[in-house]
């Protein structure tokens, strides 16, 4: 293998996690936090992609203003969600089970709406101009978008860094996954920052849509896939642990893109060996401290 | 002695020999035969999938893993050496959904709650990639046509009784398990695991044990189905027939033991009446889940119940 293919498949890996991992924090955010397990996560990322597709071709608005628009309209949806039925079985024992049926219900129902409203072929968005070329980056020739969405992963990763670790919200947010009725009794509204929470996981999910638009072709049913491969992202670093979604999207990109690569039939069962073999052997996930089993 | 159990159980059994024994002989139709039998064979996945959910606590996303197993080992053998394998495929089946439970059991008990869920999703999902992908060997997304059942099983009404006798016979072994001591294990396991542990008991080895046993009846139910329907197809291994299956169970209340064989008629019912008329589907289970969590999180038989003992409790209060 010369190292040129290597280090193609390697940036290709790198977009590949970068876009996984914008899904996956979301989902992991959300679940370290309020202890909300979104198995509907998915679909707002589907919803992203759909509302990016909307907006540029009704509006004809820029690329980058409508994936803003996406990942507001993802995120109003996913705080209307939350407030509206999530609320309700806070709580409640079995709670674990009945979210995953209720968001599960959630999947259902956002599947037919986006069947509905868009129909069921596949849509595609245009790459956005200025970034429709290729650059030359040590001899290789790199579409100049996937660039642009390592970039805009790693300016991600730094922001959402800072904010959970050096601002007031950051603070209240870790301190509502520690214990809520503390943070509670100091006089902080806990259902509303649960519904706050739930919607910046949900316009995340909604913004690597709409990124991703460009790249894969949307239709119904993209938000099971995206689930299970997030889903695959957070076993694998630990569930509730942002630099662990941050590993476990890295370690499945570059499988995938090296599996792709070389054997493309099977490519997507590297991702599950690669799951199995974390499970085998550090069940709670690479990065985790918290531990799965609570026996 | 009669405890409110016993009673329930025999009302139940009077109320399933009654309605599936006189149905075919009342009504001749072929096709209410056919939603007879889908009826009794979804009836007894979804009581043993209840197994894991409603009275381990183990949310199995996955258990069309195992219906997929037992549909694929049934036609299979039967497209390869013919006909007369078919009850022998049926064994073999329940054998390989065994074998599989176990190993794929000591890998996914290892985590519980939400991470238990989607392990069993995902390995759900890899067969079904795995069964559309191995297309010389599975048939791909054709999947395999005309699996008829060998000589008098061959009459849709024999195989009607067949189904009737076997899926009895399972639901009454199960109801024993329920009330034997391991059953009592597993009920205390979804309450307090550490407790359980305190006393002696093996978490894990018991929860391995449920896995096991549910997955050979969701075996079950599908080597069944490949013989109701004559063909099975990938989608049998699909995400949405675990959901299908755990929706079943909701609705009829996962405390219930057989709560979920009522869900499973009701939904079977709605979506031969609803799915003929309409192409979005799965926007009505969504919503038909969406009020169960919300209002009714007991099931049909679970309120029911409950609203039974809250008139009987005011009556004796206002006496």
């Amino acid at each position: 293998m010369d190292p040129s293919f290597i280090l193609m498949q390697f940036l290709s890996g790198l977009m590949m996690a970068t876009l996984l991992f914008l899904v996956a924090s979301g989902l992991t955010l959300i679940f370290g936090v309020g202890n909300v397990f979104n198995f509907a996560h998915g679909s707002f990322y589907m919803i992203g992609a759909y509302l990016a597709f909307q907006v540029v071709s009704s509006c004809h608005a820029n690329f980058w203003l409508s994936v803003l628009a996406a990942a507001l309209g993802a995120g109003a949806l996913g705080m209307f969600a939350e407030a509206t039925f999530l609320r309700r079985i806070y709580g409640r024992s079995q709670e674990g089970g009945f979210q995953i049926l209720l968001t599960y219900s959630f999947i259902l129902i956002i599947d037919d709406l986006v069947k509905l409203i868009w129909g069921t072929e596949y849509k595609s968005l245009q790459r956005p101009e200025g970034f429709k070329g290729a650059v030359n980056f040590f001899g290789l020739t790199i579409p100049s978008y996937n660039l642009a969405i390592i970039g805009i992963g790693i300016l991600v990763v730094v922001v959402a860094w800072l904010i959970l670790s050096r601002t007031r919200p950051g603070r209240i947010a870790r301190a509502a996954a520690l214990d809520r009725e503390m943070l509670g009794s100091l006089g902080i509204n806990v259902p509303l920052t649960m519904t706050l929470v739930f919607g910046i996981a949900t316009a995340m999910g909604g913004f690597a849509g709409a990124l991703a638009a460009p790249l894969r072709s949307v239709s119904p049913g993209a938000g099971i896939e995206v689930i299970i491969d997030s889903l695959i992202v957070v076993v694998i670093g630990g569930m509730g642990n942002f630099w662990g979604a941050w590993l476990g999207a890295l370690i499945l990109g570059e499988v995938n893109a090296f599996a792709i690569a070389t054997a493309p039939d099977w490519a997507s069962l590297f991702s599950y060996l690669v799951m199995a073999l974390t499970l085998i052997f550090k069940p709670e996930g690479i990065f985790s401290s918290r531990r799965v089993r609570k026996v | 002695m009669k405890t409110p159990e016993a009673i329930k159980e025999f009302g139940f059994w009077s109320l399933f020999f009654l309605i599936f024994g006189l149905a075919p002989i009342l009504d001749n139709s072929e096709y209410h035969l056919m939603l007879a039998t889908h009826i009794l064979i979804w009836g007894m996945f979804a009581v043993a999938f209840n197994m894991l959910f409603g009275v381990t606590g183990m949310l199995s996303f996955g258990q069309a893993l195992y219906y997929g197993v037992g549909a694929y080992s049934v036609g299979l053998l039967v497209r390869g050496f013919g006909d007369t394998w078919f009850l022998p495929s049926i064994i073999v089946g329940l054998l390989v959904a065994v074998a599989v439970s176990v190993l794929l059991g000591l890998l996914v008990i290892r985590v519980s709650g939400v991470y238990f869920t989607v392990l069993t999703l995902a390995f759900g999902q890899l067969a079904w990639q795995v069964t559309l992908k191995w297309y010389h060997f599975t048939g791909g997304d054709d999947g395999i046509q005309s699996i008829i059942p060998p000589g008098l099983l061959g009459n849709n009404r024999v195989y009607y009784w067949f189904t009737l006798a076997l899926v009895a016979l399972s639901i009454l072994a199960l109801k024993r398990l329920v009330n034997s001591p391991l059953g009592l294990t597993l009920r205390c396991i979804r309450q307090n695991p550490e407790r359980v542990r305190f006393l002696g008991r093996r978490v894990r080895r018991n929860e391995l044990r449920v896995y096991v046993v549910s997955s050979f009846f969701a075996a079950l139910a599908g080597c069944l189905m490949a013989g109701a329907d004559n063909s099975i197809h990938p989608d049998m291994f699909y995400w949405t027939t675990s959901g299908e299956v755990i929706l079943m169970a909701v609705i009829g209340g996962i405390g219930q033991f057989f709560g979920p064989f009522i869900g499973a008629a009701v939904i079977i019912i709605i979506q031969d009446y609803v799915g003929a008329r309409t192409e979005y589907w799965s926007l009505i289970i969504g919503l038909i889940m969406m009020t169960m969590v919300l209002l009714f999180p007991q099931g049909l038989v679970g309120e029911i119940r409950s609203l039974r003992t809250r008139l009987v409790s005011g009556e004796r209060n206002r006496s």
